[in-house]
């Protein structure tokens, strides 16, 4: 190995190493971050919903491909915090259903309603998600970092239906995406029917 | 070197990423003397860390100037914060404090919001003034050294500065869109935030 290799390694080595560091004032930190990551990812519905909010945008283009993820994030907060404080919001699994219905049918018509109207679209649903989030912290976890883990996580999944979403530039990519979003929006309809029966 | 001939040293350098020591974290006991443990509460404490970091992101949204009154407000702000904390605890900010700096820094940041400088020293003093005093008034109720304040602060000044430096460097419109896209996920932890301490309240 070379020796500029031998320092990298070194380095890095030295880099990961942790050290006993023992006492604490905080619980729960790292489990509150990695169970608020994971519980957006943890459900089927909630994933789809999230990727067809950032395929829509990317359809859309500027500035819907930043405002609607961004509107998304804050207004789940909303839902989010209505769910801690104890305001019981009623059929919160046929909102996030019909969520996807909705979101993937706009992505499978290519639906180009006005901002302002997309943008609500999105917030109204967004509001399902986020209660469905708050309501559920396993105990003696970290509120705040269980937070940063769910809107990471979601942020995340817009980015990752934006980045999918670039496909829009090319005919065929076109084709594809408005059959992603009929994907989706079938997928909502099962999830849908699962929630009623 | 083949990809062949490297696999041995990839495979060593993916099992020392693997292997760390015990690490059983973390706050305000280093063993290293309160300074540290200053640095160390920083840095691994959200709570005080994100609107740090949601003021750099305003400020460096604003501009140089703007972000160099905030780099020199704000530790002073904590620094005072921090000692009328430590001598008068009982009078300590509420806890939702922090929650709502958050939400408020988020919600500017998002919004990508002009202020005026004066306005920016404002927001950095009471953001100072508010954390500072709640690390005091901790500090005190542990029975610990308040020279951990010194440690606090001058995370403080580094972060702010390394973000601050980072967003005024921006150029590209795209990357100024993520620096509100992250403004508005501060916003949101915010309010989840709030709805802790409400529900904390509440139990």
């Amino acid at each position: 190995m070379s020796r500029h290799g031998l320092r990298c390694l070194l380095l890095a080595v030295g880099c990961v190493i942790a050290w006993p560091v023992i006492a604490h004032e905080q619980q729960g930190q790292a489990a509150g971050f990695v169970t608020g990551l994971l519980h957006p990812v943890s459900g089927l519905d909630h994933v789809l919903a999230m990727v067809a909010v950032g395929l829509w945008g990317a359809q859309l283009g500027a500035p819907a491909i930043w405002l609607l993820p961004v509107t998304f994030p804050l207004v789940m907060a909303v839902g989010g915090f209505l769910g801690l404080v104890g305001v019981p919001l009623p059929g919160v699994e046929l909102g996030i259903a019909t969520s996807a219905i909705l979101l993937g049918a706009m992505v499978a018509l290519q639906a180009r309603p006005p901002l302002a109207l997309a943008a609500l679209l999105v917030a109204f649903f967004a509001v399902f998600h986020g209660h469905a989030h708050g309501t559920e912290l396993p105990a003696g976890q970290s509120g705040l970092l269980y937070s940063v883990g769910f809107v990471a996580a979601t942020g995340a999944l817009h980015a990752v239906g934006i980045s999918i979403g670039f496909i829009h530039r090319w005919a065929a990519g076109r084709v594809l995406l408005r059959a992603a979003g009929a994907a989706v929006s079938l997928a909502g309809v099962f999830f849908l029917w699962r929630a009623i029966a | 070197m083949s990809p062949i001939e490297r696999r041995p040293r990839i495979a060593l350098f993916i099992a020392a990423l693997l292997a760390p020591a015990i690490a059983r974290a973390h706050l305000t006991d280093t063993g290293l003397g309160p300074v540290y443990d200053g640095i160390a509460h920083l840095l691994m404490s959200f709570e005080d860390l994100l609107p740090v970091v949601a003021l750099a992101l305003v400020a460096g949204l604003n501009g140089a100037r703007e972000g160099r009154l905030a780099l020199f407000t704000l530790p002073v702000a904590w620094l005072l914060g921090g000692a009328a904390g430590a001598s008068l605890g009982a009078f300590a900010p509420p806890s939702w404090a922090p929650a709502l700096s958050l939400l408020g820094l988020g919600v500017l940041t998002a919004a990508s919001v002009r202020l005026a400088p004066p306005l920016v020293v404002a927001l950095s003093a009471a953001l100072g003034l508010v954390h500072g005093s709640l690390n005091g008034a901790g500090i005190a109720d542990a029975g610990r050294d308040a020279t951990g304040l010194l440690g606090i602060v001058a995370t403080v000044f580094v972060v702010l500065a390394l973000v601050t430096a980072l967003v005024v460097s921006l150029r590209k419109p795209w990357t100024r869109i993520a620096v509100r896209v992250a403004g508005s996920w501060v916003a949101a932890v915010g309010l989840l935030m709030a709805g802790w301490g409400i529900r904390a309240a509440l139990a």
